[in-house]
């Protein structure tokens, strides 16, 4: 497939493996920030071709993994409400909260929906006129534009009842925290592609500078992901720390301009809390006091609902790079895809769940 | 604001949810758990395609089907069509030649007539291309938003050869895992139907009776065929993890080799889906003899279903019941039966 095929290339990809070994004198410790990159890695076998010459760390760029337990059960609650249709991306429906998860709600009786886009939401919003059609605005920079179109839409057309339960999270203050934390052993970073389409990578220069870290914004493909590697090797046998750009058929340093602006209007900055990781100042994407009405939690007063993190599960370790998934407890017997702990395990982005799909057979098949 | 009721803790789900009817590891618990223990004989216990029983020396292939597929129409067939394949399908993978028919209809109240007879027609033309007679039949109405237009069961009769006998315990280490077409047609039509996701080129529903594939592999390479399967719901990746349980042995499939064809692997990138997992309605999977692996995909060319038939993978003594993908760039990860549907991603 076009655009696709040729960042597959197995016979490029041995050549960037080769070229990797040669560069690294010495065991580098990398992250690759966002899920997608981490299931291309373990979906692809690109850890196992790479053998001991780098040590990929997995991030925490899985939006439905840092979404606190405490947005999960607002978001049970509102879709357990007989006028409400709740509507979502396919990825969360799986995600435990407290008792149960929404797929389990929907078996109950509650309106759960699958859409692919914020705007179907909105859609579904004005063909049921007597329903509350509720969002589920979750993810990283990515998915904020279109989030924030949909509120923009709704102001526009007056569609009163239609509103959003956001959970917006941004890339760089996590980066920051996990930096600062004494454990930390990260050494470089491969930066979300994605994210940068929209943000460009003018806020990595400060983290790379004061933190003394390469960060390459990287793409999702195996060729990409190598490319990266290689790119944050060469600056750290170098002792350069700089940001570079390998997606260059897809980021631009000031990355979308309009997007940004439409995420400014609707989003303003509010610290947020992350699973596992705790509160961040001034790291997620709240709704704007000029848009309060489309903002689910006010429209349905939910502060009621308080959850603490459960603490069997150790996503947060995942999440911040700590602890691989292989070396948790509960990996592959008190968790599973079908009887998950935590997010990480049932998410299409989600580091636990890679390795059990994917990566059990070079585990050797112990679960 | 009401406190939410959830009684039901995770590890006891006491509900049925929709990931119980997508074939995987939660249907398959579902039988297992809920309907084996009342209704457990030698016959049943075979789990296959179609159970075999025996009259007078003959041995019969039975099989059961229903179809509940939005939109009743799509391109490539219909519930009617589908209907009809799906059964005779079910007989044609146990090695047994289609012969009757049964098929009852629950109707939904307000279905318009012309497209009742749009899907009656299309199960005749099916029957007739697949050589079987529908024998009997019943019809039941519902209030409307009972059903979902029209939801058709059939149930299927055929023989057996006498010297043919693939089943799903009989695949072996060295046998050659072949399909017979392209991959993940019929799910992706359907989903692009549903959900209004337009490609350049129209996707069609392979949906097609599979016994002249039968036919060609059981005159050709005989019994050197040990195990067929229709990967319908739950895609090819579940059939042989199925197929891999049940014979006790190892699947290696080869990434590059696999026939997915453009438009499915492009939805399949945009949705987040793996095109493995993506239902098959008019293809079929081979696991045959390696001395007689090329006769066999020989065999299945011949056929305009089986043009695109190729080898993908091989069976393995080692890790017996796990089936191992070698990846396009070279590495390995293991493919599992999921626990329910795919569901689409966010980004």
């Amino acid at each position: 497939m076009k655009y696709l095929s040729e960042y597959r290339d197995p016979a490029m990809a041995r050549a960037l493996v080769t070229e990797i070994r040669r560069s690294a004198t010495r065991r580098w410790v990398l992250m690759e920030v966002c899920g997608g990159q981490t299931h291309t890695i373990v979906k692809q076998g690109l850890d196992e071709l790479l053998g001991e010459s780098i040590e990929m760390v997995h991030g925490p760029g899985c939006p439905v993994c840092v979404t606190p337990l405490e947005q999960i059960d607002k978001a049970l609650a509102l879709a357990a409400r007989p006028d409400v249709i709740f509507t979502s991306f396919g990825d969360m429906l799986r995600v435990p909260g407290s008792d149960c998860d929404l797929l389990q709600i929907r078996a109950r009786g509650g309106a759960v929906r699958i859409v692919y886009s914020p705007l179907d939401a909105l859609e579904l919003a004005r063909k049921n006129p007597d329903k509350q059609v509720v969002f589920f605005a979750v993810g990283f920079e990515t998915t904020a534009p279109a989030n924030a179109m949909a509120v923009w839409r709704a102001r526009e057309l007056g569609v009163e009842n239609f509103s959003v339960l956001v959970s917006h999270v941004t890339v760089p203050p996590a980066m920051t925290a996990l930096l600062e934390a004494p454990d930390n052993r990260v050494q470089g970073f491969l930066a979300a592609g994605h994210v940068c389409t929209i943000m460009g990578w003018t806020e990595y220069e400060p983290i790379a500078a004061k933190y003394r870290v390469p960060i390459v914004v990287t793409g999702f493909e195996p060729l990409d992901i190598l490319e990266g590697m290689l790119l944050a090797v060469r600056q750290l046998e170098a002792g350069r720390h700089e940001v570079e750009n390998q997606y260059v058929r897809a980021v631009r340093r000031d990355g979308n301009q309009p997007a940004q602006d439409l995420v400014t209007r609707v989003f303003e900055l509010v610290d947020r809390n992350w699973r596992g990781i705790g509160p961040i100042p001034r790291s997620g994407l709240g709704i704007r006091e000029e848009f309060a009405e489309f903002d689910a939690e006010r429209r349905f007063a939910l502060d009621q609902i308080r959850t603490a993190e459960p603490t069997m599960c150790r996503a947060g370790d995942v999440l911040r790079g700590v602890l691989k998934p292989f070396d948790c407890p509960a990996f592959g017997a008190l968790c599973t895809p079908e009887h998950p702990l935590g997010a990480p395990m049932v998410s299409s982005e989600g580091a636990c769940a890679a390795y059990y799909n994917y990566g059990r057979f070079r585990a050797g098949s112990a679960v | 604001m009401t406190t939410i009721v959830c009684p039901t803790p995770l590890t006891d789900i006491a509900r049925v949810q929709l990931g119980h009817g997508s074939g995987g590891k939660l249907s398959a618990a579902l039988v297992r758990e809920r309907f084996l223990p009342h209704f457990d004989n030698p016959i049943l216990a075979q789990l296959g395609d179609a159970a075999i029983v025996e009259v007078a020396g003959q041995q019969l292939a039975m099989s059961t089907d229903t179809f509940v597929v939005q939109p009743l129409e799509f391109p490539g067939g219909n519930i009617g069509s589908l209907a009809v394949h799906g059964t005779v399908n079910d007989l044609a993978m146990m090695g047994a030649r289609p012969e009757w028919m049964s098929a009852a209809f629950v109707l939904e109240e307000g279905l318009p007539l012309d497209v009742l007879d749009r899907i009656v027609q299309a199960m005749a033309e099916a029957a007739r291309a697949a050589n079987v007679l529908l024998v009997t039949g019943d019809t039941k109405v519902v209030e409307r938003g009972k059903a979902d237009g029209v939801f058709i069961n059939t149930t299927g009769l055929g023989k057996r050869w006498p010297d043919f006998a693939p089943g799903p315990t009989r695949a072996q280490p060295g046998d050659a895992v072949i399909v017979s077409g392209p991959i993940g047609r019929h799910g992706i039509a359907i989903m692009s139907a549903r959900e209004g996701i337009a490609f350049d080129t129209e996707l069609r529903s392979d949906s097609a009776a599979l016994t002249p594939l039968v036919e060609l592999l059981r005159s050709r390479v005989g019994d050197a065929v040990h195990t067929l399967r229709d990967p319908t719901r739950g895609g090819v990746a579940s059939a042989l993890n199925e197929i891999a349980a049940a014979s006790r042995i190892g699947v290696e499939l080869d990434e590059a080799v696999l026939p997915v064809p453009a438009p499915v692997a492009a939805a399949c990138e945009m949705l987040g889906f793996d095109p493995l997992y993506v239902a098959n309605e008019g293809v079929l999977v081979a696991f045959v003899a390696e001395h007689q692996a090329g006769a066999a995909v020989q065999a299945l060319q011949r056929h305009a279903l089986g043009r695109a038939a190729t080898r993908i993978g091989r069976c393995v003594r080692d890790h017996a019941g796990l089936v191992v993908l070698k990846t396009g760039v070279g590495g390995h990860r293991v493919v599992d039966m999921l626990p329910g549907d795919q569901l689409p991603r966010i980004c």
